[in-house]
């Protein structure tokens, strides 16, 4: 089998708070593929987004391994990260705070070709810049606007155009079509499957929205306090969810279908996310699971259940390999 | 018949400013029923808010303003009442829930105390011991101990302030709830939670419901009629029936529907609606979808498209009137 473009190794991130460890990122591995997509799914506080910043080392890791091409990165300096970020990209929520708005969207864009010394005449940035625009579908005319002049799903495409104009070979999207309406959103998760199939590009998907990464995704880790609790490919996922917290998201998505009055109801959990600081062993979903017993305060491993479908719960059901 | 609880005829409101003239409801009528939930869908820009601020009376001074059309709230003409009588109307005939709780609560104030305030304005005849008893069985019934009242907002998550923001607009048990996006800023667990005690709650009280949302899941859900918005015009109008199972609808709503990942289908691609919504200071002529609609002819250009009415469905689209004059 060929090496994962990226891979992280029981990955942990805990945050010192006043109240103690708080546990953000908590033990997670995985590993993408070249040119494939992983969607992390996750509620607000789950850790997701940690996760994604974690692995390009925005944020230092507490423990674990963060592999690119094999490699281990996790010890890098700063000279020799300087190296490969510029293949590692990230895509932030919100247009609105990520855009600095003295700038033009010219500039915006050229800027990490400078930083990255990618082309050295002026005229050769300008030209990669005006083929960026095109690419991602931004009219010539807004080169020289300020983010404040565009609505969010134009300043969205900027932010692509940005994070691509270095030529990365992965992306972190944290949320990247959040901030947007329906039909805008649309157009940019397109936009986004069509870059990844021209330029083989790898994403990790970081998102709340089950909805949505299931048209990007090959592979979708769901993730429950600082936890990866189920890991599938996304067809299997959606056909299949064992883990309770998986069920529960995938029930709770308003499905726009008119069902008849007696079956709106859904089967809704109860009960909040919990304290992510100093958590007891176990199931950190047991306070709201509807299948919880005893057994759960146990410690839990991801197990395999069927082919690359994983899921650490002490009680799901299912065909053990 | 029965007397409609909101009765908005032709609505137009706009926003000055030294600049410019923005159109942000350009001819909206619709009517709401006691006990009914309407939703009123449509994309950032449409003027969903504007219409609800409209009937709240709370369009920012100097510069929103009605400038043609009749509301009737429970029988009574508002556009014309005074602010005094506003302020009586609202919070006892009429509330609001807006997005965010985060910023709908004041912070330095504890929660029971702002939920003992709209008690106090409305329901002068409760002594102390009564108010402090109603603030205790509202906050139950949204599902928060009575005893966490002396909190502040800071110490709740962002669901439990939600609960908290409807406990103060259901408190004075209103005829009419306007809930803007009212989960829109919740987890989805969260928000099945706080729908399904909404949905609760508006049974208990017989509210009627205006709600607000972009999420056409969510309106599935819970609503009995439907308002598709675009550009400030209701497009669409119909049951839940009309709008979700038929296939004669508003290139606009057919465009919304092929927006949303489909989680029944494998389809991998989504087919969303060029273009954006017009500039509300510069709206097109015609038809303000035309520019967007794959249907588009000469006619649309020019006309503002005729509502084409069937039973309770209510479309308006040139595109219609022409099927219907051809049968």
């Amino acid at each position: 089998m060929s090496v994962p473009l990226i891979e992280t190794r029981n990955l942990k991130k805990y945050f010192r708070t006043p109240k103690g460890m708080l546990h953000a990122v908590d033990g997670v591995s995985l590993a993408i593929p070249q040119g494939k997509t992983l969607g992390v799914v996750g509620e607000s506080g789950c850790g997701k987004s940690t996760l994604g910043r974690t692995i390009l080392r925005l944020i230092e890791p507490t423990q674990g391994q963060i592999l690119y091409q094999g490699e281990d990165i996790t010890g890098f300096t700063g000279r020799q990260m300087a190296g490969i970020r510029r293949e590692m990209q990230i895509i932030f929520q919100d247009p609105f705070s990520s855009l600095n708005p003295r700038m033009t969207i010219r500039e915006i864009i050229a800027e990490p070709i400078r930083v990255c010394q990618l082309y050295e005449k002026k005229k050769e940035i300008e030209q990669k810049v005006s083929r960026l625009m095109e690419t991602v579908g931004l009219a010539n005319r807004f080169e020289n606007a300020y983010p404040h002049e565009l609505d969010g799903g134009r300043r969205q495409r900027v932010v692509i155009p940005r994070a691509l104009a270095v030529e990365p070979r992965f992306i972190v999207c944290d949320e990247p079509v959040s901030a947007l309406d329906v039909s805008i959103q649309a157009q940019i998760l397109n936009l986004l499957m069509d870059l990844q199939e021209e330029m083989g590009l790898t994403y990790l998907f970081i998102t709340h929205d089950l909805s949505v990464v299931k048209h990007i995704s090959s592979e979708i880790a769901v993730m429950y306090l600082g936890q990866c609790v189920e890991k599938a490919p996304v067809e299997e996922l959606f056909a299949n969810p064992l883990h309770p917290y998986t069920k529960a998201l995938l029930s709770a998505i308003p499905v726009p279908q008119l069902l008849p009055r007696d079956q709106r109801r859904k089967n809704i959990i109860r009960g909040e996310i919990t304290n992510p600081i100093e958590p007891p062993p176990g199931c950190r979903f047991a306070s709201r699971c509807p299948l919880a017993k005893e057994g759960c305060a146990g410690e839990l491993t991801l197990r395999e259940m069927s082919a690359g479908h994983f899921v650490s719960c002490a009680f799901a059901e299912g065909g053990v390999l | 018949m029965e007397r409609p609880v909101l009765k908005i005829e032709n609505l137009y409101t706009v926003y000055r400013t030294d600049e410019s003239l923005v159109q942000a409801v350009n001819g909206a009528s619709l009517e709401l029923y006691a006990g009914e939930t309407l939703g009123l869908v449509g994309e950032t820009g449409a003027g969903k808010t504007t219409l609800a601020l409209s009937i709240m009376g709370l369009l920012p001074e100097r510069i929103g303003e009605v400038v043609a059309g009749a509301i009737e709230l429970d029988g009574v003409e508002i556009l014309s009442a005074t602010e005094a009588d506003m302020q009586l109307l609202r919070g006892s005939t009429v509330s609001m829930i807006f997005q965010d709780p985060m910023t709908a609560l004041n912070p330095t104030i504890p929660v029971g105390e702002q939920i003992g305030e709209v008690l106090r304005l409305h329901q002068e005849h409760l002594t102390r011991e009564g108010l402090s008893q109603e603030v205790d069985r509202i906050l139950e019934l949204v599902g928060i101990p009575a005893g966490r009242k002396g909190d502040y907002p800071h110490q709740f998550s962002g669901g439990m302030k939600q609960r908290i923001v409807i406990a103060i607009a259901l408190a004075c048990q209103p005829k009419l709830l306007l809930a803007d996006e009212p989960t829109t800023a919740l987890d989805v667990t969260i928000q099945a939670q706080v729908l399904d005690m909404m949905q609760d709650l508006k049974e208990k009280l017989n509210t009627s419901m205006l709600l607000i949302t972009h999420d056409l899941g969510i309106v599935a859900q819970t609503c009995d009629r439907v308002a598709i918005m675009y550009a400030g015009e209701i497009i669409e109008l119909g049951t839940a029936e009309d709008i979700f199972n038929n296939t004669r609808r508003h290139p606009y709503t057919d465009g919304l529907f092929g927006s949303i990942p489909d989680l029944t289908k494998p389809a991998r691609r989504l087919s969303p609606i060029d273009g954006l919504m017009p500039d509300p200071t510069d709206l097109p002529q015609g038809c303000k979808f035309h520019d967007r609609c794959p249907y588009c002819e000469e006619i649309c250009k020019t006309q503002a498209p005729p509502a084409v009415r069937e039973g309770t469905h209510l479309v308006c689209c040139h595109r219609m009137a022409g099927e219907e004059e051809a049968l």
